[in-house]
């Protein structure tokens, strides 16, 4: 039972990460890492509306007809956009400044109605809270990595904090947003492949080990 | 007037083009840039439904702003956007069949695509605040048919650039590339070097 949780948990934030392995939310995952700071919000906002989203939509799963679902999804995800348009109005307006558009925009993020559609509308309430969590948790990670990259290259800062005076400020601009993005894909699924291949060799090596000993004996 | 049309103009289509200077629309733009007739065709669909969802929220929003109930904003417009894609499908099924075979399948996807959304809400927000958000039209004044003209040609602008994508990519799928760099990772760097030149077009002063 454990052991299900957790697979769910490692899936959403490494084996099926939203950004880097489904290539999934590319239009917030551009434009809000030119700082770490806006990066890592936007990532905190996706969370908190993914979570809840695949919470309430697995709980009336039972209920929301199948033919009108998407539509009863898109109010859900509309519902908590404006729920968390309005407390960042109040409370954190700096970052409300710099979301802009993309504030609104959460609710086409592909990520979240792709969760509703492919795991929330099938799954126990429980399994997708941990989910939500799990794939929010991977959008920020790959967010505030992307972000971290862009500042230190292009501002010469990380969260706000001036480093050093070189900048590079081509990696600040939408078209440094679309070569760091592009290369850490590449990364990304370079080091995987890498390690799945090692995996690999060392069970066949193991199998092809056990064979000898059993031929021996 | 007219320097006032040729400035929205400018800016929607190329200095604050869509794809490549605000990254919107990035879903579809790789998604559906395979080959240069989608490409068009996903571009074309995208520019009506902008078009069309601009003339109607224009509207619904000074409603929204007389009732005082202005937070109701994006449940309200995601609502006539997807009624919309769902009408327009309709329409185009019954009057052109041979229409729909061209551009039946990408209108479902036009619902999750951020452009749409994101026009409805730069013009709500241009009429809120009395000035355009991208800093180039900033001085333009803000009325139904400058709206208009800027969802059409911000349209023209994401057709524009997922045209020009769908060539390039038509060449990269011949190339030898390493397993790591095929598929989305290429795709984003090409973008990458066509987003370096349509930034010169942010350079443009077009001051009304």
């Amino acid at each position: 039972m454990k052991n299900k949780y957790s697979k769910t948990f490692l899936d959403g934030v490494i084996f099926n990460n939203p950004t880097f392995m489904l290539v999934l939310g590319t239009c917030p995952t551009l434009a809000m890492t030119a700082k770490t700071m806006d990066a890592f919000g936007m990532g905190i906002s996706v969370l908190f509306v993914l979570t809840f989203s695949n919470i309430i939509i697995s709980s009336l799963r039972k209920v929301i007809p199948n033919s009108v679902r998407i539509p009863a999804f898109i109010v859900v995800i509309a519902t908590l956009v404006t729920i968390l348009k309005l407390f960042l109005n109040k409370y954190i307006p700096d970052l409300y400044g710099s979301m802009g558009t993309f504030l609104p925009l959460i609710v086409v993020n592909c990520i979240i109605l792709g969760r509703a559609e492919a795991f929330a509308s099938k799954n126990t309430v429980m399994m997708s809270a941990v989910d939500g969590i799990a794939n929010g948790i991977g959008f920020t990670l790959a967010l505030v990595v992307l972000g971290s990259v862009r500042e230190i290259l292009g501002a010469g800062a990380w969260f706000g904090l001036k480093l050093w005076d070189f900048t590079i400020p081509f990696f600040s601009q939408p078209a440094g947003a679309f070569v760091v993005y592009g290369l850490a894909i590449a990364l990304f699924v370079y080091i995987m492949d890498t390690v799945q291949r090692s995996i690999r060799i060392k069970k066949t090596k193991e199998i092809s080990k056990q064979n000898l000993l059993g031929e021996v004996a | 007037m007219f320097a006032s049309i040729m400035a929205i103009i400018v800016s929607a289509a190329l200095s604050n083009n869509f794809v490549f200077s605000q990254t919107y629309g990035i879903c579809p733009f790789l998604g559906v840039s395979k080959k240069t007739s989608s490409a068009l065709g996903m571009g074309a669909a995208v520019t009506v439904v902008m078009a069309v969802a601009t003339m109607i929220t224009y509207p619904i929003y000074l409603l929204l702003n007389a009732l005082e109930i202005r937070f109701l904003e994006i449940l309200v417009f995601i609502f006539i956007i997807a009624a919309l894609v769902q009408m327009i499908e309709k329409i185009i099924k019954k009057f052109s069949p041979s229409l729909y075979k061209a551009m039946g399948i990408y209108l479902p996807l036009i619902t999750t695509n951020c452009a749409v959304l994101a026009v409805c809400e730069i013009t709500s927000n241009a009429l809120a605040s009395g000035t355009w958000e991208p800093a180039v039209i900033a001085g333009v004044e803000m009325n139904f048919g400058f709206a208009v003209l800027y969802a059409i040609f911000a349209g023209a602008g994401f057709t524009l650039a997922m045209v020009i994508m769908s060539g390039m990519r038509e060449r990269i799928n011949n190339l030898n590339l390493p397993k790591a760099l095929q598929g989305f990772p290429i795709t984003m760097v090409t973008a990458a070097l066509i987003a370096m030149a349509f930034y010169v077009f942010s350079m443009i002063k077009v001051g009304a």
